[in-house]
């Protein structure tokens, strides 16, 4: 498979049209269908790196985003995933349209995928040795994880860390990294160069915009990880750096209510967080400047 | 007719899964999906000792169904024993229908079934106190509207469903397996006279074999709904194969479906197992006239029922399909009640449901 960069526009059009465009992002084969303009161009600029391919004749994946037909074509245009002819979930405004694609993977990946524990969680990694940042939203998750993969860690995932049950690593699902009001702005700063796709106004989430993977990451999505850490991130205005050590019992539930399908796992999912904790020290970390936190960051990784 | 569809060539000749490319695969998963099927059809290939051959995407896919089997089958073992013990002090026979009793009985139809509902049958008069014991127990009414609530208790065949109020799993209690206002009733009496103990389950029953396969045969072809339509007819497909190793089974199967009044289900049964999944029935059964409709009525009957059985998937469907649900959505409906009964039922889920929940909303 080729980068989808390689893929003139035109091609890239004709084939989002017949759904034929085959991307993959870590593991996991998705078949993108869509006429909708702005997917194209969205996908174009922030999936150039991903392999495609138009004759996959096998994906996991089914994404087709179109119009809802009827009178919301004019009034309110909306976008709507069309799963086989179902239509799942409510509609979303037609500005939203590559938001949903985003979320329809996520989605996808968090009701079908378990041979993984999946961690609501960021994952990055220096030196071969990963941290997970688990979070609620609003913790400032996915900004210190935009911050961690401008500044040279490798991005593995910025929404849903994939811990394999087999082995105990973490497989990587390298994805554009989803921002929100403020933390848009702050990244921008802070990373010049990063590549950002849209803003999308008045989601759920407020105002939303996508930022690039690194092309390193991408390229490198094969390749599996130690976890070596697991950080609570929780930013605070103008907070002094801090990191408390969190004993592993307390990390084990607290990792638990952050994760998908622990309770369906049973034993399995039990076993694989156990080894996650014992393998990997938890710790909350209070900042309220990025570059304090890279730093710590950082020194972590310097650690023997 | 156009060739048929992929996920029913599987079902009826599971080997032919060594065959598939992947394009077939792409295919062939998606229809499964669609008609609640993927957990059954990667426990087919897992029976047929396939795994090993199959691509390794679909290996992949078929991996990830392994933990949802696991905890759904774990899940209804448990929901179960706490009837059990709900139930057990009253002294009041339980017995397991549909999925659950597949599964506990650990029959091949039970096999990657996932679920959402438990059905149990409990005697007529043991109606009251079953539900006080299960409210206490948890268990309350998931529809408070009065007028639903009549449907079910003046007309219908079980309970308004129940659902649990921490677990929020569903639970169909049922008194008989078609409405007090159908027009045949078969009579719960001879069912529970015939059921067998679960065994290694104190306390637990199941229907005889043969009642289990016209309960399912009445269950299917008695519906409105569809969604589910392939999986009753595999159902019946799987249960038709592992009953049917017994020849005394094929011979109890006629008389009783003619004592419990269901001879019309159970040849639609024989009829559509045999056509759509090749479902080894003995010939003098396919050709014995009981049930036999007119042949006009089998006629439109084969057009409907040979549409709304297929894979949910537009790759099957075609320009009829709608017209044939609803078709059969009527049908459901007019068999379930009587026309006047059933004018005045329409009439107020039409008008006046709606209204009042739109007052109350």
């Amino acid at each position: 498979m080729s980068p989808l960069s390689d893929l003139a526009r035109p091609a890239l059009h004709a084939a989002l049209r017949d759904g034929n465009l085959c991307l993959r992002t870590g593991p996991f084969a998705l078949r993108v269908r869509s006429t909708l303009p702005a997917m194209a161009e969205t996908l174009a600029l922030l999936y150039a790196d991903y392999p495609a391919a138009l004759d996959a004749p096998f994906a996991d994946f089914h994404i087709h985003l179109r119009r809802p037909r009827g009178l919301r074509r004019w009034v309110r245009p909306q976008v709507a995933f069309d799963m086989d002819g179902t239509v799942p979930f409510q509609p979303l405004p037609l500005a939203q349209a590559f938001p949903m694609f985003e979320w329809v993977c996520n989605w996808y990946i968090s009701a079908r995928a378990h041979s993984y524990l999946l961690i609501h969680a960021a994952a990055v990694e220096k030196n071969g040795r990963v941290a997970i940042l688990p979070a609620p939203p609003g913790s400032g998750k996915s900004t210190l994880c935009a911050a961690l993969v401008c500044a040279g860690w490798r991005l593995l995932t910025d929404e849903m860390t994939l811990l394999r049950l087999d082995d105990g690593r973490v497989q990587p699902v390298p994805r554009p990294v989803s921002l929100k009001n403020a933390s848009i702005g702050v990244i921008r700063a802070f990373a010049p160069e990063a590549v950002f796709g849209p803003e999308v106004a008045d989601t759920t989430k407020g105002t939303i915009a996508h930022m690039k993977a690194p092309r390193d990451s991408v390229l490198r999505a094969a390749e599996a990880a130690a976890p070596a850490w697991i950080v609570f991130p929780r930013y605070e205005a103008n907070a002094s750096l801090r990191l408390e050590p969190i004993a592993a019992a307390r990390a084990f539930t607290r990792v638990a209510e952050n994760c998908f399908n622990y309770g369906l796992l049973g034993r399995e999912g039990f076993d694989a967080l156990g080894r996650l904790v014992d393998a990997a020290p938890a710790h909350e970390l209070h900042y309220g400047q990025l570059p304090e936190a890279l730093a710590l960051f950082d020194r972590l990784a310097a650690t023997p | 007719m156009k060739r048929r569809a992929l996920l029913l060539e599987v079902l009826r000749a599971p080997g032919a899964m060594a065959t598939l490319g992947l394009a077939e695969w792409d295919l062939l998963l998606r229809q499964a999906e669609h008609s609640g099927m993927s957990a059954i059809l990667s426990c087919l290939a897992e029976e047929q000792g396939l795994l090993d051959l199959l691509p390794a995407p679909v290996r992949t896919q078929f991996g990830w169904l392994q933990a949802p089997v696991r905890r759904h089958r774990q899940a209804v073992g448990w929901e179960v024993r706490q009837l059990a013990r709900v139930l057990a002090p009253l002294g009041v026979p339980l017995l397991l229908l549909k999925g659950a009793a597949y599964a506990l009985a650990e029959l091949p139809a039970g096999r990657g079934r996932l679920f959402s509902d438990i059905d149990i049958l409990v005697p007529e008069a043991a109606l009251g106190e079953v539900e006080a014991a299960l409210m206490l127990d948890g268990w309350v009414s998931a529809n408070p509207d009065p007028y639903d609530q009549r449907y079910y208790r003046e007309w219908m065949h079980e309970l308004p469903p129940m659902q649990h109020a921490r677990r929020q799993t569903i639970l169909d209690v049922h008194h008989a397996i078609l409405p007090r206002t159908a027009a045949v009733w078969p009579n719960p009496a001879l069912l529970w006279e015939a059921a067998l103990p679960l065994p290694g389950q104190p306390g637990l029953r199941v229907l005889a074999p043969v009642d289990m396969v016209l309960h399912s045969a009445v269950h299917l072809f008695h519906e409105g709904e569809f969604e589910h339509g392939l999986r009753g007819l595999f159902d019946l497909h799987r249960l038709l194969v592992h009953f049917g190793a017994d020849l005394g089974f094929w011979e109890a199967l006629p008389a009783r479906a003619r004592a419990l009044e269901v001879e019309r289900s159970l040849f639609y049964a024989l009829r559509y197992t045999s056509l759509m999944l090749g479902t080894p029935v003995p010939a003098t059964l396919l050709a014995a006239a009981a049930g036999r409709p007119p042949a006009a009525v089998l006629a439109l009957m084969d057009a409907l029922f040979g549409r709304v059985l297929q894979p949910l998937h537009p790759s099957c469907e075609d320009r009829f399909g709608g017209a044939a649900r609803f078709a059969l959505y009527l049908r459901g409906n007019w068999l379930r009640m009587p026309p006047l009964l059933l004018a005045r039922h329409l009439l107020h889920k039409a008008l006046l449901s709606p209204r009042r929940k739109e007052i109350a909303g």
